[in-house]
């Protein structure tokens, strides 16, 4: 059995008894991991032509946004002086990894707010064509009064949705990787500095955007009572599968290479790692949202068990690993803060319940970006016609008003 | 900018590049261009003075690209009072539980482990460890320590509003009403000399009592300890003190791996000291 660990151990630099940056800064990397993750899976679809993806890939395309609209709400939460948080737009100092920050959000919201205008303009065209008074207007204005759909226009919107889609790949990478980079370009911590950590941060990014969208495809059919697209959800296993195994990896080759190397760092972070953070890390990181999901999706891929077992292993996989995911960041944002650059000793955080930066604000912030996809998921369906949830949204408009919406596009 | 051009005003205008059609210029343009030039030239005037001036001058008598300056501990003489760290806070308004300068023990045992401590920063002071036998002692020491004022500063590298900056005469200081406090400085801050300040909301440090020394005052430290451990002053002046305490000892800086170059430099400095 473990030593309680006391609040303080051995000397901390007097300065480092409060940890600055809380569970928000846990949450920040984490919805912008969802928000490169839900992005790369719509690109399998639009760019790499992963037919079987179809049925999620405009939905994968507006959870990216509705994730990105909030991302930044964690940071404002943190700022000591919120009010002058556009000073790293006005003022970007060019030696500050940081100051990027601005440039590359506003590059990419503007990538994905007109991908995902064009990707469901069609479908707000014929929205308002089939609609009347106040609804009418509504659509209307989403579509910015332009309500031409030909094979012309079709052509146009495709060919450029289809150029913003592989142009946000590589932004939507530097976005994510950047936040990793905040981390490992940290030479004063020997928990964060390393370069592995930009491809870890990406990687898990991309496992945590995959697993959040196999959650809410399975909570959103099971909901509606609509059979599961099998070929989807079966591609997205695979692909949650690979890239959990490389993530892992990595995440496991950082720290034994420290290990390995026998460094003077490694004796204080041995200790962080099988005293601190033995739990989050050991534990819920690495045993039970690793390994656990690697068995399961591995027996899913390889012994192709019947439907309801699958079903049974691919959920609990996902969940598994969105706790994974987050649990990694907390390893990180917080385990990097509770080891004193003294070296010689460790403090502990408790976050608290309801301040600013409490873990109730941090569960809002983080249902936030559901509720918003609920909200447009009412406005216009985030899945294509011709699929099992598509036709369940046509039917309930139907049911609605008197006119059917003319079929959906993709 | 050369030079003499900060000084006096022999600024060439550039040429005006948009002619007329029919090539030379006309009049009223002609009229119209030197009476631009002419109060560009006034405004540049103007400019150059301001930034003769932009920088604090106390009754004319400071200027800050003359000075570099550093500070010096003789870690032989400390005897760990706390006087330092009760100034500072006094002079500072440093909120409490945060430190701008705090004092470590350093106690070496006989089986070899070496404790630290620094209770509340050394603010009263030391008590004797209730832990440690006298008798299991080898050597002891107390280590102030204070932001280094590094010549390549993580935290001003870091700043993404470029709040924190390194002043004309070498020191690392905040601008208080531009920081966003986001605490990356503090992150970035190998010697955790930073903290956000709960009262300001911005990150916070020492800043070799800036206010005081660009007066000619010694820095709030210094004239409180009463051992004659701590020495600030100007590294350019061959003949000031730190000068002449760094050309006559042994010393060392806090984890030169990192490239930081820290301008705090410590005489008597033991490997065990980060």
């Amino acid at each position: 059995m473990l030593p309680v660990v006391p609040s303080v151990i051995g000397y901390v630099f007097p300065n480092e008894l409060h940890v600055t940056w809380t569970v928000m800064i846990v949450l920040y990397p984490y919805i912008t991991g969802l928000v490169a993750g839900a992005f790369i899976v719509s690109s399998l679809y639009h760019i790499f032509g992963r037919e079987s993806l179809r049925p999620i890939a405009r939905f994968a395309l507006v959870s990216s946004l509705a994730f990105l609209l909030f991302a930044p709400l964690p940071l404002l939460l943190h700022l000591g002086r919120p009010e002058r948080a556009f000073n790293i737009l006005i003022t970007p100092s060019k030696t500050s990894a940081m100051a990027g920050f601005g440039i590359i959000y506003l590059t990419y919201l503007v990538i994905v707010v007109i991908e995902v205008w064009l990707t469901l303009r069609e479908d707000m065209v014929h929205l308002a064509e089939s609609r009347t008074g106040f609804a009418r207007l509504f659509y209307r204005t989403l579509t910015l009064f332009d309500t031409t759909i030909d094979e012309k226009t079709k052509a146009f919107d495709h060919k450029v949705a289809k150029f913003l889609a592989a142009l946000g790949i590589p932004v939507a990478c530097f976005l994510h990787g950047y936040v990793g980079f905040l981390f490992g370009s940290i030479k004063a911590n020997p928990w964060w500095s390393t370069p592995l950590m930009f491809v870890i941060f990406l990687l898990s990014a991309i496992v945590s955007g995959i697993a959040v969208l196999v959650f809410l495809f399975y909570f959103v059919s099971w909901l509606r009572k609509v059979p599961i697209d099998r070929a989807c959800v079966g591609t997205l296993a695979s692909f949650l599968w690979g890239f959990m195994i490389v993530d892992v990896t990595l995440e496991l080759l950082e720290v034994l290479s420290i290990a390995y190397q026998q460094t003077r760092e490694w004796e204080p972070l041995q200790f962080l790692i099988l005293h601190k953070l033995f739990f989050t890390y050991v534990v819920v990181q690495l045993l039970l949202c690793s390994l656990v999901p690697f068995l399961f999706l591995a027996f899913n891929a390889i012994a192709k068990p019947r439907e309801k077992l699958s079903n049974v292993l691919v959920f609990s996989s996902a969940v598994l690993l969105l706790v994974q995911v987050i649990s990694m960041r907390w390893n990180v944002v917080i385990g990097g803060q509770l080891l004193s650059k003294s070296f010689r000793g460790y403090t502990t955080y408790v976050p608290g319940l309801w301040n600013k930066e409490g873990l109730v604000v941090a569960a809002v912030v983080f249902i936030v970006p559901f509720i918003l996809l609920r909200f447009v998921d009412g406005v216009i369906s985030l899945f294509p016609a011709d699929t099992p949830l598509g036709a369940w949204w046509a039917r309930r408009a139907a049911g609605k008003t008197p006119a059917v919406p003319a079929p959906f596009g993709t | 900018m050369s030079e003499e051009e900060k000084k006096g005003g022999t600024l060439s205008l550039p040429e005006p590049s948009e002619k007329k059609p029919g090539g030379s210029l006309a009049r009223r343009d002609l009229l119209k261009y030197s009476a631009a030039g002419l109060a560009g030239l006034v405004t540049l005037g103007k400019i150059d003075d301001l930034l003769a001036e932009s920088y604090p001058t106390i009754g004319g008598s400071y200027h800050p690209d003359e000075h570099w300056w550093g500070f010096v501990v003789d870690l032989r003489k400390c005897i760990g009072c706390g006087a330092c760290v009760r100034a500072c806070k006094e002079e500072n308004s440093v909120p409490d539980g945060f430190f701008r300068t705090w004092v470590e023990r350093y106690t070496f045992l006989k089986d070899g482990r070496v404790l630290v401590d620094s209770p509340d920063g050394a603010l009263e002071g030391f008590e004797p460890r209730a832990d440690v036998k006298p008798e299991e002692v080898t050597k002891s020491f107390f280590v102030p320590k204070l932001c280094n004022h590094c010549e390549q500063s993580p935290c001003v590298q870091v700043c993404p509003v470029g709040a924190s900056y390194q002043s004309p005469d070498g020191l690392v200081l905040i601008d208080k009403t531009h920081c966003i406090g986001c605490g990356y400085c503090v992150q970035a801050c190998p010697y955790g000399c930073r903290y956000l300040n709960p009262v300001t909301g911005t990150a916070d440090k020492c800043t070799m009592c800036y206010h005081r020394i660009s007066k000619g005052l010694k820095t709030a430290c210094v004239e409180a300890c009463p051992h004659g451990a701590r020495h600030y002053g100007d590294l350019k002046d061959p003949n000031s003190e730190v000068r002449r305490l760094l050309n006559t000892s042994r010393y060392g800086v806090l984890k030169p791996d990192l490239g930081t170059h820290p301008k705090c430099f410590y005489i008597g400095l033991d490997e065990e000291v980060v």
